[in-house]
């Protein structure tokens, strides 16, 4: 049998033993690996950090509200074929030459296994993951244009991230192997912050943690801050130089935390009277 | 061992299917769970489990056959099965004479005193609080005018409901029922072409490159997007219950619609005072003046309802069901203010509409609030009102 590569965390990502296990599953079954969680809880990091640990090229898929199955397997040049053949330079009778793959052809066709990120599936259109399931399935697709079959050389580690904004089709969801990341707890959170700021005063980073909590455990917040958003303040904090007693009374640059300003207000006068 | 896992889980509705058992029997042959409960707990998870939502129905499958552990014994739930046990409306003793309604202030008082007295469970007899019987507290009793402790409410006007609700989220994709609403709600959207030109308009670029001569001349727009934002407020629990279906299926249409710029949705319990019921977690709240605050007067505002409650919820201050709560305005205020700053509001209603004029706070709501019936013919209509504006009350129920 052969050998899959196991995951082991790198260096700048904190994974939990739990996540560690279900990558590792999604690995050696060949399923693709379906994150959720807020945002800002480091889904489109984890891709990253598996391609690094095991060493396999990221292809990266952004899905926009606009993005069509389709885009990910090849575009058909057809307006650079009409103008080719308007001003004459090329051979546009050779309609291969205006096929481009997308990134899930460019991920089939790559010579080594990769690692394909798909982000935020959610963005795209309810329709969009059913189209996609035969090709993740059965790994290869069909350009009706050349009449050419494209199927993968190396079965891709696919890695999918949706923030549930909207709800995936089952048979898509029966494909997958999924994992809620949850939000971390202080200590993982402070494991975070140190893979970040590995030289950060342990005071500060007490305060600043505490402080952050805080924020998060009021109600109706519009946007939650994240983890991202704590290491974006935590960096503002150091870069101007601020110690543990500048948390004590207030809570500086605010905004690196909150982003709306329906936010802001009450929160802001809220840690003004504690 | 494992196949019990398998069927405790479809018995406690998780979605399992053969295929995700076929794939965790193939990581399991590989020794991906290295043999220890903990592993296995986390692979299973991941391979059977599709949506954080049946996590918690996940671990006490587990618990219930790994562990040997009861799955659910609590003793809230034992209560309150004592009190679901359901009565036979024709052993219910008759109600004496003079047994006259109780005040309101009174049956919260008393109902306090007696919570705190009572130590067992009580069937029957006047005074207790337990089901049947013509003590004003439980339910299934008799009383005229009785507060409602667990169970299905028997009639409509039980004026204070004490019992610990479960809103349910209403989150269920049912494509089948819900096609036909879904495609009366996509006539809401309002197209407006918005943002970066970068979609090429064919039929433009041909016309174009006539006028050009033969040479190219590509004309790009923004793309058409929809500007139509909603809000589904919708009354959950005691009456409403034979319509549950019906909710979940328009709530369904709804959030699976993708063409909203904005979709909120909203739970309330008969009426609606000051404040309004958020769904994640179950009772979390958002005041009315707080929705004002979030959001324009361009969105339109769907309630759905009977409009079914005492008299007394619609019309005194502080008459919600909800014992807990206090307001100093009465309903109906609250609903003309929702009026107010959205004029884009409807109200649907699942009782059948001859039924309406009869009713004295459908009537009262009505006159306020433009109200359709709750099926895909009402709600095309009421979206066809909406898409002219804000809607009047056109007609007046006789």
């Amino acid at each position: 049998m052969k050998q899959t590569p196991a995951y082991q965390g790198s260096s700048e990502y904190v994974a939990s033993e739990a996540l560690k296990q279900v990558v590792n599953v999604a690995l050696s079954i060949g399923r693709p690996l379906l994150l959720k969680g807020e945002p800002g809880t480091g889904k489109t990091l984890l891709a990253h950090s598996i391609a690094k640990s095991i060493g396999r090229p990221l292809i990266r898929w952004n899905i926009k509200s606009t993005t069509k199955a389709i885009d990910g397997l090849y575009f058909y040049d057809t307006v650079q074929r009409l103008n080719d053949s308007r001003f004459g330079d090329g051979d546009v009778s050779d309609i291969k030459r205006y096929i481009k793959m997308g990134k899930l052809g460019e991920a089939f066709l790559a010579t080594e296994p990769v690692v394909l990120l798909i982000d935020e599936i959610d963005k795209a259109d309810l329709e969009f993951p059913n189209d996609l399931l035969a090709e993740l399935d059965e790994m290869r697709f069909f350009i009706p244009e050349t009449d050419q079959e494209i199927s993968a050389l190396h079965r891709p580690m696919m890695v999918i991230t949706s923030n549930s904004e909207k709800e995936l089709p089952d048979a898509f969801l029966r494909r997958c192997v999924f994992h809620f990341i949850e939000f971390p707890d202080k200590n993982l959170m402070e494991q975070i912050v140190n893979v970040h700021f590995p030289k950060i005063e342990s005071r500060l980073l007490q305060a600043a943690i505490e402080r952050f909590y805080q924020i998060r455990a009021q109600d109706h917040l519009k946007k939650p801050p994240s983890t991202s958003e704590l290491i974006d303040w935590l960096q503002a904090l150091l870069a101007m130089g601020l110690d543990a007693k500048a948390l004590a009374r207030e809570t500086p640059f605010l905004g690196c935390l909150l982003k709306s300003e329906q936010d802001l207000g009450p929160v802001a006068a809220r840690t003004r009277s504690l | 061992m494992l196949l019990t896992f398998l069927y405790t889980l479809r018995s406690l509705k998780v979605p399992v299917g053969t295929q995700e058992w076929l794939y965790l029997m193939d990581a399991l042959t590989q020794d991906l769970a290295e043999s220890s409960l903990d592993q296995f707990y986390t692979v299973s998870r991941a391979i059977l489990v599709k949506s954080e939502s049946h996590y918690d129905a996940f671990d006490q499958a587990f618990l219930a056959c790994f562990r040997g552990l009861d799955v659910d014994f609590n003793l809230k739930k034992e209560l309150l099965d004592w009190l679901n046990r359901i009565v036979d409306p024709a052993m219910r003793p008759q109600l004496p004479e003079g047994l006259k309604a109780l005040d309101l202030e009174e049956l919260r008082k008393k109902f306090l005193e007696r919570l705190k007295e009572q130590t067992e469970a009580h069937h029957g007899g006047n005074h207790w609080i337990g089901t049947g019987g013509t003590s004003p507290f439980g339910h299934s009793g008799a009383h005229p005018s009785g507060i409602r402790i667990g169970g299905p409410g028997g009639g409509r006007s039980a004026m204070q409901v004490a019992e610990e609700r479960r809103f349910r989220n209403y989150r269920h994709d049912r494509i089948l029922d819900t096609r036909q609403l879904k495609v009366a709600l996509k006539r809401l959207r309002r197209l407006d072409n918005q943002g970066v030109p970068d979609e090429l308009n064919l039929e433009k670029t041909i016309k174009a490159t006539c006028r050009n001569a033969g040479d190219i001349d590509l004309v790009f727009e923004p793309p058409r997007k929809n500007q139509a934002e909603l809000i589904l407020v919708m009354d959950v629990g005691g009456s409403m219950d034979p319509y549950a279906h019906m909710m979940e299926s328009l709530f369904s249409a709804a959030h699976a619609s993708s063409h909203f710029k904005a979709f909120e949705h909203y739970y309330f319990h008969n009426c609606i005072y000051k404040k309004l019921y958020t769904d994640a977690w179950q009772r979390q709240h958002i005041s009315i003046d707080e929705i004002f605050r979030k959001f324009r007067s361009s969105f339109h505002l769907i309630i759905v309802g009977d409009a079914c409650m005492n008299p007394y919820e619609l019309f005194a201050p502080n008459g919600s069901i909800d014992y807990w709560e206090n307001h100093r305005e009465p309903g109906i205020e609250c609903l003309r203010k929702l009026k107010n700053h959205f004029p884009s509001i409807i109200w649907l209603n699942p009782e059948p509409q001859e039924y309406w004029p009869a009713h004295p706070t459908i009537r009262a709501i009505g006159e306020i609030i433009q109200m359709y019936p709750l099926s895909v013919a009402g709600l095309s209509s009421a979206v066809d009102d909406l898409r002219k504006g804000p809607v009047p009350v056109a007609r007046r129920m006789a």
